[in-house]
């Protein structure tokens, strides 16, 4: 029997090498004679790890950390692919603490399987979902994300149940289900790493939500800085499709439901819900006013699940194992499981799928294992380019919605990027500015106008000219944008600029 | 993706041509907000979405010139110009500069000889910002024609640089 090696393929892995570490495996694999099952999986999520190559001893995998393609012929060289001692082995993988102390639901197969493989994701539990969901009707399907507390993973933590109900509701000659994967937040990545690695979960999450809520087409918005998530979507629908689990009968039942895949075309703001809908119909992603809510009047003016990639993928848990399964992870309002990213200046940087409660230092120490750099780690950003910059003294808050509100901070979609001693905090408040007036749909005054102010501000403050008074300025600038901005961009651009300015030892008013 | 990728849909005399255009639309026009596919078409054809092409386009997509000029200019990843032969972009968002991306910003542009958006003397390189290419536990990212690279310091942004130059002189 050929010997399986596993060997990952998602942007990650491959912008350190993953691809050349395969070639090189076939290669010396051929020279020795040596007969090898070459599977090419997404990612496990442990880019430190990166390239993760894996083999089966019984039913574990066993790990070979950071290989690259000059270490490939000493680790055949050390008896691989048998069981064999190297540098670079880190043993049983799933037992490493970083992944033993996770909680895994929607990432339990990411880095596992082949990425579009039908029978290999179905193996691991794929489908069991909605086989569940068809045998139920619409409402009891919308209960059950009721009952999980399932709330909205792209930042807005809105409950995912009272939207899938308001869109069930509605009626409508023509329903959407919509995916938000314009994950545009820095330090955010795990919605291409579920698409890079498992994209059927998100299917089956659409598919699921498109019965529930009774529509029968379906988007998927990929960002163009994502180009291998858009390929592998769509070879994943092609699969489902193939398979029967898209089209006019799901699964033989009377259940239509197909969906398509579309390329964004690099816009921040489209990642806001409304003007994610307006760039779907083909135009400029302005913000729209609401009322009337995506779920009344959404899409093509008709009742729309807009939900991000988290969400629809949560959805599979909770129809697989249950809602009650689902709720008992968590705390507080914030039930079943948190995708941390940990980014930036972090010396084990990845993945971290968790029960939400968890403080920032625990995160931050016990997976990320502090900074990168050596250096004293001095601030997190948490939640993208909109959330607030928070120091050491703050990092026993617990992350979850509610306790990061209190403490002027929010998760958002889950990503933490560390910053060590050497962060400048007044240019971190300037970019946060800089970010807003370069990504800013231009609708609303404060957004447009007041980002550009900002950064005026900002360098006059730099300049130490009228400091106080450009203080006071910009305190009064943030406040105009929080209260009179359209949406998140220019409402929460204040969050990053106020913490900074604060850490940078010029609090605002 | 929708990196430079010439095909050669022009006619003798080097100019666009209105059936080119249509010839690559054509499949979109009838798809539901078929406008932001289809403009990635034409620039996957043709490397940049010709101003003079705008017409054609919002003719068959029943909208007006303007519509689809704005819509060309409002998105970052459209051009309405040719770019060099290869694009560099370099991210400048926050996971990458908390390991050094501001420095790194600076190196492209000094080292390439050329500010945001513009392109090298030689026309090899086109160097643009991204905000963001998921690769935020590995950083500073950079892409090249779409392929991402981690953990780029100056040394290796001379070596994916220097590689490129190389691959150009021995076609």
């Amino acid at each position: 029997m050929s010997a399986r090696i596993y060997v990952p393929a998602d942007t990650t892995a491959l912008a350190l090498g993953a691809d050349e570490t395969a070639a090189a495996i076939a290669r010396e694999a051929a020279i020795r004679g040596i007969d090898i099952e070459l599977i090419r999986t997404g990612s496990r999520g442990a880019a430190w790890l990166e390239p993760l190559v894996e083999i089966n001893s019984g039913s574990a995998r066993l790990g070979f950390a950071n290989v690259d393609e000059s270490m490939v012929a000493e680790l055949f060289e050390a008896g691989f692919p048998g069981r064999c001692s190297h540098r670079s082995s880190i043993n049983q993988v799933d037992a490493l603490p970083w992944f033993a102390n996770q909680h895994r639901l929607t990432f339990a197969r990411a880095g596992l399987i082949a990425p579009t493989d039908i029978e290999q994701y179905k193996a691991h539990g794929g489908y069991t979902g909605l086989s569940n969901a068809l045998a139920m009707n619409a409402k009891e399907i919308v209960d059950a994300i009721l009952e999980s507390g399932l709330r909205g993973r792209g930042g807005a933590a809105f409950p995912a149940g009272i939207k899938w109900r308001t869109v069930m509701e509605t009626s409508a000659d023509q329903k959407y289900v919509v995916c938000n994967a314009d994950e545009g937040d820095s330090g955010t990545f795990a919605d291409r790493l579920l698409m890079e690695s498992d994209p059927l979960q998100l299917i089956e999450g659409m598919t699921i939500a498109g019965i529930a809520t009774g529509a029968t087409r379906g988007f998927v918005y990929v960002r163009s800085e994502y180009p291998l998530a858009f390929k592998r979507m769509n070879a994943a629908v092609a699969a489902a499709r193939a398979a029967g689990y898209l089209g006019d009968s799901i699964c033989g039942s009377d259940y239509a439901f197909d969906l398509e895949i579309r390329l964004a075309a690099g816009s921040y703001v489209c990642g806001e819900e409304t003007a994610l809908l307006d760039s779907l119909e083909g135009k400029r992603g302005m913000v729209r006013a609401k009322p009337p809510l995506p779920a009344h009047k959404g899409l093509f003016g008709k009742p729309t699940l807009i939900h991000n990639v988290l969400s629809l993928a949560a959805a599979t848990s909770v129809l697989a194992n249950g809602a009650a399964a689902y709720k008992a992870l968590g705390s507080g309002r914030s039930l079943g499981t948190a995708a941390i990213q940990l980014a930036g200046n972090i010396r084990r940087g990845g993945l971290v799928e968790i029960a939400f409660g968890a403080s920032i230092r625990e995160v931050i120490d016990g997976f990320g294992a502090g900074s990168a750099s050596g250096r004293p780690l001095s601030a997190v950003q948490i939640g993208g380019p909109l959330g607030a910059y928070l120091p050491p003294d703050s990092w026993d808050t617990p992350l979850d919605y509610e306790a990061l509100a209190a403490a002027g901070g929010m998760l958002g979609h889950g990503g933490i990027v560390a910053f060590d001693d050497t962060v400048d905090m007044l240019k971190q408040a300037r970019f946060a500015m800089e970010f807003c007036a370069v990504e800013s749909c231009g609708k609303c005054t404060p957004c447009r106008i007041g980002s550009v102010r900002g950064v005026e501000v900002i360098d006059r403050i730099a300049d130490d000219q009228n400091k106080q008074d450009n203080l006071r300025l910009l305190g009064d600038l943030c406040e105009t944008m929080t209260h009179g901005s359209l949406c998140a961009m220019g409402g929460l651009t204040p969050l990053p600029v106020r913490s900074a300015m604060a850490l940078a030892g010029n609090p605002l008013e | 993706m929708c990196y430079p990728l010439r095909l050669d849909l022009t006619s003798d005399t080097g100019v666009m041509t209105t059936s080119n255009i249509h010839t690559i639309i054509e499949p979109f026009c009838t798809l539901e907000g078929g406008l932001l596919p289809a403009l990635h078409a034409v620039q996957h054809a043709l490397g940049y979405i010709p101003p003079e092409a705008s017409e054609t386009i919002a003719s068959a997509f029943r909208v007006s010139k303007a519509d689809v000029d704005g819509t060309v200019s409002f998105y970052a990843h459209f051009r309405s110009a040719p770019a060099g032969r290869h694009v560099v972009e370099v991210c400048r968002a926050e996971a990458c500069q908390a390991m050094g991306g501001r420095d790194l910003e600076e190196y492209a542009k000094a080292s390439l000889g050329v500010d945001w958006g513009d392109t090298t003397a030689d026309g090899s390189v086109t160097l643009e910002p991204v905000y963001c290419l998921g690769n935020c536990a590995c950083t500073p990212s950079i892409a090249v024609d779409g392929k991402v690279y981690a953990k780029v310091d100056e040394r290796k942004f001379d070596r994916i640089i220097g590689s490129l130059k190389g691959q150009e002189a021995s076609i």
